[in-house]
């Protein structure tokens, strides 16, 4: 299995931080997904033989960790937020829109593969409700038109 | 990018280089940067505990114990090594303050480390930041990457003889790994889940050695005090409230934003002058004090001073600084659903109070606020929630308990309007029935 040459060096800068191998697992876990798309089976035994765990260690921390999955999701994920502060200030309209935009609910993925959509819980941009992540991006002070201009922003990135 | 705002209340102590450039290293350096720490090598490790015990200032992540007495308890003789851990896991519900620090100021919470180390005889610190903000770990990984190139970290810092190493980590999306154990497990490559107390970590933390965790506020609080001295920074706030706070406002206010005030700072102030009021011509109907763990208050009880113990004298918290805002349109049911949904979501499993009661109450609420709602629901709620308190192994068990209970106790009205099958009082087109109704 192979991963990026900027992956592998900072995979081995990293060892070096730590008292321990498995200290790397979260982070490594994440940039992993990133390369792949998703935690594929190769990628789990992968990591387990280099640090020294069983899969079924790897499989653990990652059912734990929300932005961790197994299977693979569209190339933008779509990550709105609905807590509290999003939440009074049409949070759940702005999901209900991109539900009715993308023809997908929560943890769906649209035929083309393009794009996923995740309800999710607090991002930090509660001052700037309300608000999205898409992939790491954050996109803020939303409304559905706003939030429109956002989504086709990205289908355009992906024609490019 | 996140929005900067200002106001003339202002003090800016932790926010005062925001928007000056300073995540370049020759910025902050111009910008009194990487003094503190040098004015601390040259003290005795037991002044400088002195120093910030004496500033009056304590924890920004939402407990809020005196960093100072934190750090003396580390003991100065260890087999192991020792560790600064800090907190940059925010996700509290109603914070956004640590995104700001380190987008803008990564280089306070570095020295800050520093600083926190050279304290309790520590060599290394780790900054754990949450997955979700990567362009920040980006950020952060430049300014250390920096700082070495220096010399400021590494062997020999300053020419002083003595070596600090600090390192990034960054998270995968967990609210539980906030909470001081927890971070520490995710920081070994664990599940976050948290550990039991005693030992504390300031004894055995990470990897068995004693280490201190902070959050990153704290941590960039930590070079003003050694540079403007403990009396100046107690004497920002209020008795044994030193300082400022990075308040997050937001919700419904006309101008909601991140604004760092005196501690102590009126609430109602916070709410009608800084963050602009009500909009809409709304009247305010709650508010959530310091994060989503904290019970709320009624628009009776805002004229209070935002310190820690001024509202834990009206029976609620400062926590992490964050106010979520809910004006008369609000169903505080709904609202009471959506705080249980995210700790159900979130709690780890680990303490079968806080799981079992988590999910009772969620699928109660979520019944409840769709018409199928039973008078008894009302008081079981609130007896669910009461028995989750204190018997967890970490506080996210009372952080579910304590604004459900709150809201129970101080708008049991609107739970009664919601009885008998009757539609969301407060929704536009009533609510949704999904379930059926047992009444």
């Amino acid at each position: 299995m192979r991963f990026s040459e900027q992956f592998e060096s900072r995979f081995a800068e990293m060892l070096t931080h730590y008292p321990t191998k498995r200290s790397v697992l979260v982070p490594t876990l994440l940039y992993a997904q990133d390369e792949v798309g998703f935690l594929s089976e190769e990628v789990i035994s992968e990591l387990a033989t280099r640090l020294e765990l069983t899969e079924l260690d790897v499989r653990n921390v990652i059912s734990y960790y929300s932005m961790l999955t197994t299977k693979p999701r569209g190339k933008y994920n779509v990550q709105v937020c609905t807590n509290i502060a999003c939440l009074l200030r049409g949070g759940e309209e702005l999901l209900q829109h991109c539900e009715k935009k993308l023809g997908i609910r929560h943890k769906g993925t649209t035929p083309d593969g393009l794009f996923s959509l995740e309800e999710v819980e607090c991002i930090g941009a509660c001052s700037w409700a309300p608000a999205v992540q898409v992939n790491y991006d954050f996109h803020e002070n939303l409304t559905n038109e706003k939030m429109e201009e956002v989504l086709e922003a990205y289908s355009r990135k992906a024609r490019q | 990018m996140a929005d900067l705002v200002s106001h003339p209340d202002e003090v800016r102590v932790v926010s005062k280089r925001f928007g000056q450039g300073a995540t370049d290293i020759n910025r902050y350096l111009a910008l009194d940067g990487y003094k503190a720490v040098q004015k601390a090598l040259a003290m005795q490790p037991e002044a400088i505990i002195n120093e910030v015990k004496n500033s009056g200032l304590r924890g920004r992540g939402g407990a809020g114990f005196n960093t100072g007495l934190k750090w003396s308890f580390v003991p100065k003789q260890s087999a192991k090594p020792k560790y600064i851990l800090c907190n940059g896991d925010e996700s509290e519900p109603g914070t956004c303050k640590d995104r700001l620090i380190f987008e803008h100021d990564p280089h306070a919470v570095i020295e800050g480390t520093m600083i926190a180390g050279l304290a309790v005889g520590a060599q290394s610190g780790y900054i754990y930041l949450r997955g979700e903000y990567r362009y920040l770990l980006e950020i952060t990984q430049k300014a250390i990457a920096d700082a070495y190139a220096k010399g400021f970290l590494g062997k020999n810092i300053f020419g002083s003889g003595r070596d600090f190493e600090v390192y990034w980590h960054g998270g995968a999306g967990a609210y539980e790994v906030g909470e001081e154990s927890a971070l520490m497990e995710s920081l070994e490559g664990k599940r976050g889940i948290p550990r039991i107390r005693p030992p504390f970590p300031a004894v055995v933390g990470l990897w068995g050695g004693p280490t201190v965790i902070n959050n990153a506020e704290t941590l960039a609080s930590v070079p003003p005090i050694i540079m403007g001295g403990a009396e100046w920074f107690a004497n920002l706030g209020t008795p044994k409230n030193g300082g400022t706070r990075l308040f997050c406002l937001g919700g419904h206010l006309k101008k909601p934003g991140v604004y760092e005030l005196p501690m102590g700072y009126n609430l109602k102030k916070m709410i009608y002058d800084v963050g602009g009021g009500i909009p809409n011509g709304r009247k305010l109907k709650a508010v959530v004090p310091g994060g989503s763990s904290c019970p709320l208050l009624t628009a009776d009880e805002i004229d209070v001073p935002m310190d820690f113990d001024s509202l834990a004298k009206i029976g609620s918290m400062l926590g992490s600084g964050g106010l979520v805002v809910a004006d008369d349109t609000t169903c505080m049911v709904k609202f009471a659903l959506r705080i249980m949904k995210f700790y159900q979501h979130e709690s780890c499993g680990w303490c079968i109070p806080c799981r079992e009661g988590t999910d009772w109450l969620k699928k109660t609420l979520t019944r409840f606020h769709a018409g199928g709602g039973i008078k008894k629901d009302i008081d079981n709620i609130q007896y669910l929630s009461e028995n989750m308190l204190g018997r967890t192994m970490c506080p996210l068990g009372d952080a579910a308990a304590l604004p459900t209970i709150s809201i129970v106790k101080k708008f049991r009205k609107e739970f009664e309007d919601h009885l008998e099958g009757k539609p969301c009082p407060f929704e536009k087109s009533g609510a949704a029935r999904q379930l059926p109704v047992f009444a």
